[in-house]
């Protein structure tokens, strides 16, 4: 009789927990004060300091500093511990695609060639599996941004918690563009030399003149700006376009070979614009033309094969490493969907190939912040700053390592996903091999 | 001008049988961590390679005019091997019908494919190349060693290798054949029926021969030669092993029937996204399992993933192997191979096993490569740093006891075989290709110059 009495109450209990877990795909981040103490700090603007605390406060890092204490908030012991801040990924489609062979999960690539007005945000899937798999690895924000055509739309950078697309706005927007290429489009590409030159010229010649309209559209916005009623119709692709002419948000201009990032930084001197160039595949072989520049460099991803035969095997690896010696600053990107949780091992990558572990942490920090305008917000361990940041149990590139605890605005994010779910159920099946 | 032509084939053919001899080297590999994966990490110690051979491997080892390459402080693991590639291929699908176990992959071999190089650099000596996955039964594939540098094909094979052939499950038979071809399988029970079709006409063509052969006068007509049936029937006697392409638990579970019903043995799954699930099942069959460290979601039948995959397999008592299907990846299976650490609890030498013991035992190979052990063939990788760090870089690559890479002997351009026609400058941007599985290389260009025609 106790017997089933006991029974009845661990399934009830077995059946509350999983009637609990079962509703969310992971459990719910929690809010609230929480002081992280004794850890190693890898602040990144103010080098690693030891034995550190840190309290995270109404959603940003409150204090820093030896022998803290607070009486509200949960004490974490983090001795023999690391903090690093939240890695940002300089370019990504995650939660605009959740099955990228099932085109109707893409929501990536709209049709048209200057449709700067669509709008990434729009299409974050907050909700996306991809999502906690990809922040359990110390990956707290990504750029968001669409692709295809000249113009492909707005750029967003969102942070990896919430429930919203406006929740997780980070409040970064660029417009996102691909400056016309020699390249070839993959390996099926048969297009003749010609005609990818053709190809090139036809699409500058387009961009030139969208580029005259919008000077033309700037010019009449500017002279009816204080004016009721405006002489200027329903063109979002040029309103969406404004703040890029007027330098108030900058251009993500996509480029690879070698030939064509020095045409687009002839461009971005002529067109006087901001900009940042992403990609740069090739960046290796201009380095110094790109440090002269100025321009900020998103590229990646650096696990990647060389553009060209006969190049090293390695060029992909040591791309970032020269530009970012030659003076460039850099940030990374995988330019991936389910797999941004690799940003990490692709700038461990990155330092070991050239570029030096400190600097490659910058690249997925405070470099992209600084890039994005929110460098007083994110990418790096500051007392003001938000609380993006993560608890590890050493370097965060090396695969051993293990993420113990995550913080995205404030809000301590538990280190679950489908993956870990998956392997809590399966590790041992139940039943095994048996029914019973 | 007849006798020069006669001469220059003698001259040919003299220069192929020269060619088809497979080179082996002597070399001593002084002071390393030595990562034997069988007997553990001695340090300190040397390897010695004689002949293609390693003959010994113990502490001050000496070798009279030998090569001598001092590995202290670094690391000597075993070369590296992938069970699932497709580099060094010409062509990788035989598209035309949902059974093409007649055709070689191994006719298709191209030596000068610059892959094998970059997997040379990533440590790797020896791979598995496939046929592509566009067929419920696919071709037969060839278990390559990377001898960079020989221009004759058949110096790229590992002579004496077991045969394996290719299955393929799932979306891409289907996609090829319902969806395109429009004949079976449109469906994962289409599938099923080309196994079992297979097996049993195969069945009959053996009887037929068997009957024949015991008393042919009495026949009325000699059987038809079928190279398909052959084949089939060669995995029925086991002298075949399969490697198949699947993704879901349940297509898996599937071949596992139809093969208990054939009595067909020697199995290895590849990709096998959600072996976990099963994984109990297939160790109970003794089936293989090649896995991804952490490729998911791309598309549905590997949304419901985890990269926890191969610890499950592994603690479950699956032979496990991580293999990178791309040539890309191929470069960092090391890399790969410890991701296991971060997703699971595999220890060093279990992690480092999913890319040597294991995959070699997928293969066939286990007793001539995949540890180092006195007597395995001189297949060597020699890190700066322990292969399961991020940051360690691949220094050396010995393949039969020849230097195949090194790091320091590393030209701007390592091309053999140059085509005059490419510009220099043909920058591909590999970032702009639609088709990211590898195993379906070639398919669509098919479909798109059936379209054409």
């Amino acid at each position: 009789m106790n017997r089933i009495i006991i029974k009845s109450i661990v399934i009830l209990v077995a059946l509350f927990i999983w009637g609990d877990s079962s509703a969310q795909q992971v459990a719910k981040s929690t809010y609230g004060d929480v002081l992280l103490k004794n850890a190693t700090v890898h602040t990144i603007t103010n080098g690693v300091v030891e034995g550190t605390d840190v309290l995270i406060s109404d959603g940003m890092i409150a204090d820093m500093g030896k022998g803290l204490s607070s009486t509200s908030a949960t004490v974490v012991d983090c001795s023999n511990h690391h903090i690093y801040p939240g890695f940002i990924d300089g370019g990504t489609t995650l939660a605009l695609s959740e099955v990228s062979s099932v085109s109707l999960t893409n929501d990536f690539n709209e049709i048209g060639d200057f449709i700067p007005q669509m709008q990434a945000l729009t299409a974050v899937n907050p909700n996306s599996v991809a999502i906690p798999v990809t922040r359990v690895n110390g990956v707290t924000s990504v750029i968001v941004k669409p692709a295809g055509g000249v113009f492909s739309g707005t750029a967003s950078l969102i942070n990896l918690v919430g429930y919203t697309p406006a929740q997780m706005d980070a409040g970064f927007k660029a417009v996102a563009m691909n400056f016309p290429s020699a390249a070839k489009r993959g390996r099926r590409d048969r297009r003749s030399e010609e005609d990818i030159k053709k190809d090139q010229e036809k699409a500058t010649k387009e961009i030139d003149e969208f580029w005259d309209k919008l000077r033309v559209y700037h010019m009449i916005d500017s002279a009816s700006a204080n004016k009721s009623n405006s002489s200027l119709t329903y063109q979002p692709e040029m309103e969406a376009m404004l703040p890029v002419y007027r330098g108030e948000i900058p251009l993500m201009i996509n480029v690879t070979k070698d030939k064509d990032i020095e045409a687009a930084i002839a461009w971005v001197e002529k067109k006087n614009v901001k900009a940042i160039l992403t990609g740069v595949t090739e960046g290796y072989r201009v380095a110094d033309k790109i440090a002269a520049s100025g321009l900020p460099v998103i590229t990646g991803p650096v696990q990647a094969i060389p553009g060209r035969s006969e190049e090293r095997y390695d060029v992909a690896y040591a791309n970032a490493g020269i530009m970012s010696n030659a003076g460039v600053k850099v940030a990374l990107r995988t330019n991936d969907t389910e797999n941004v949780r690799n940003l990490p091992f692709h700038a461990g990558f990155a330092a070991a190939y050239g570029m030096g572990v400190d600097e490659a942490l910058k690249a997925i920090t405070i470099n992209p912040a600084e890039m994005f305008g929110v460098g007083d917000k994110y990418g790096s361990i500051e007392k003001g700053k938000i609380a993006n940041l993560f608890v590890s149990t050493g370097d965060p590139f090396e695969m051993k390592t293990r993420i113990t605890h995550l913080f995205i605005k404030g809000w301590n994010v538990p280190i679950e996903s489908r993956h870990t779910l998956l392997y809590n159920e399966f590790l041992e099946r139940s039943p095994g091999l048996q029914e019973k | 001008m007849i006798k020069n032509i006669t001469l220059s084939l003698l001259l040919l053919c003299s220069f192929q049988i020269l060619n088809a001899q497979v080179e082996t080297g002597d070399i001593l590999i002084k002071n390393g961590n030595v990562i034997t994966i069988t007997d553990g990490v001695q340090e300190d110690t040397d390897v010695l390679i004689q002949n293609g051979k390693i003959s010994k491997i113990g502490k001050d080892l000496s070798a009279r005019d030998v090569r001598t390459i001092d590995a202290a402080g670094q690391y000597v693991m075993p070369g590296i091997i992938d069970a699932h590639s497709h580099i060094a291929l010409d062509v990788v699908n035989e598209a035309t019908d949902p059974n093409t176990s007649d055709v070689f992959v191994g006719d298709a071999i191209d030596p000068f494919d610059v892959a094998i190089y970059r997997a040379l650099a990533g440590g790797v000596t020896t791979s598995h190349a496939m046929h592509g996955s566009a067929n419920a039964v696919g071709g037969q594939c060839e278990t390559i060693k990377h001898r960079w540098g020989v221009s004759n094909p058949d110096d790229m094979k590992m002579d004496g290798a077991p045969r394996t052939i290719k299955f393929a499950l799932g979306e891409n038979p289907i996609r090829v054949h319902g969806e395109g071809n429009r004949i079976v399988p449109r469906t994962r029970m289409g599938v099923e029926q080309i196994f079992r079709q297979g097996f049993a006409k195969a069945q009959d063509y053996q009887a037929k021969w068997k009957a024949y052969k015991a008393n042919p006068s009495a026949a009325l007509e000699t059987p038809k030669y079928d190279l398909k049936m052959e084949t089939m029937s060669d995995i029925l006697n086991g002298d075949i092993i399969i490697h198949c392409h699947s993704y879901r638990a349940d297509e898996i579970l599937m071949l596992v029937d139809v093969l208990d019903d054939y009595g067909v043995k020697k199995i290895c799954f590849q990709h096998v996204n959600e072996g976990f699930k099963v994984a109990p099942e297939l160790a109970a069959y003794g089936a293989g399992a090649s896995v991804f460290a952490d490729w998911w979601a791309y598309k549905f039948e590997v949304y419901y993933s985890t990269a926890y995959n191969a610890t499950i397999l592994t603690r479950n008592g699956v032979v496990t192997s991580i293999n990178s299907d791309s040539g890309e990846l191929i470069r960092h299976l090391f890399h790969e191979a410890a991701k296991t650490q971060r997703y699971g609890d595999l220890t060093d030498n279990e992690a480092l096993k999913l890319i040597t013991l294991n995959p070699a035992i997928q293969l066939g190979i286990q007793d001539r490569v995949g540890s180092i052990e006195v007597g395995k063939e001189g297949d060597i990788a020699i890190f700066d740093k322990h292969p399961l760090s991020v940051y360690a870089i691949p220094q050396m690559t010995i393949v039969d006891g020849v230097v195949r890479f090194d790091i320091e002997n590393d030209n701007d351009d390592i091309r053999i075989d140059i085509d005059p026609e490419e510009k220099i400058s043909s920058f591909i941007d590999h970032h702009a290709e639609t088709e990211a599985d590898r195993c379906m290389q070639d398919v669509f260009e098919y479909f798109a110059d059936q379209k054409q025609d």
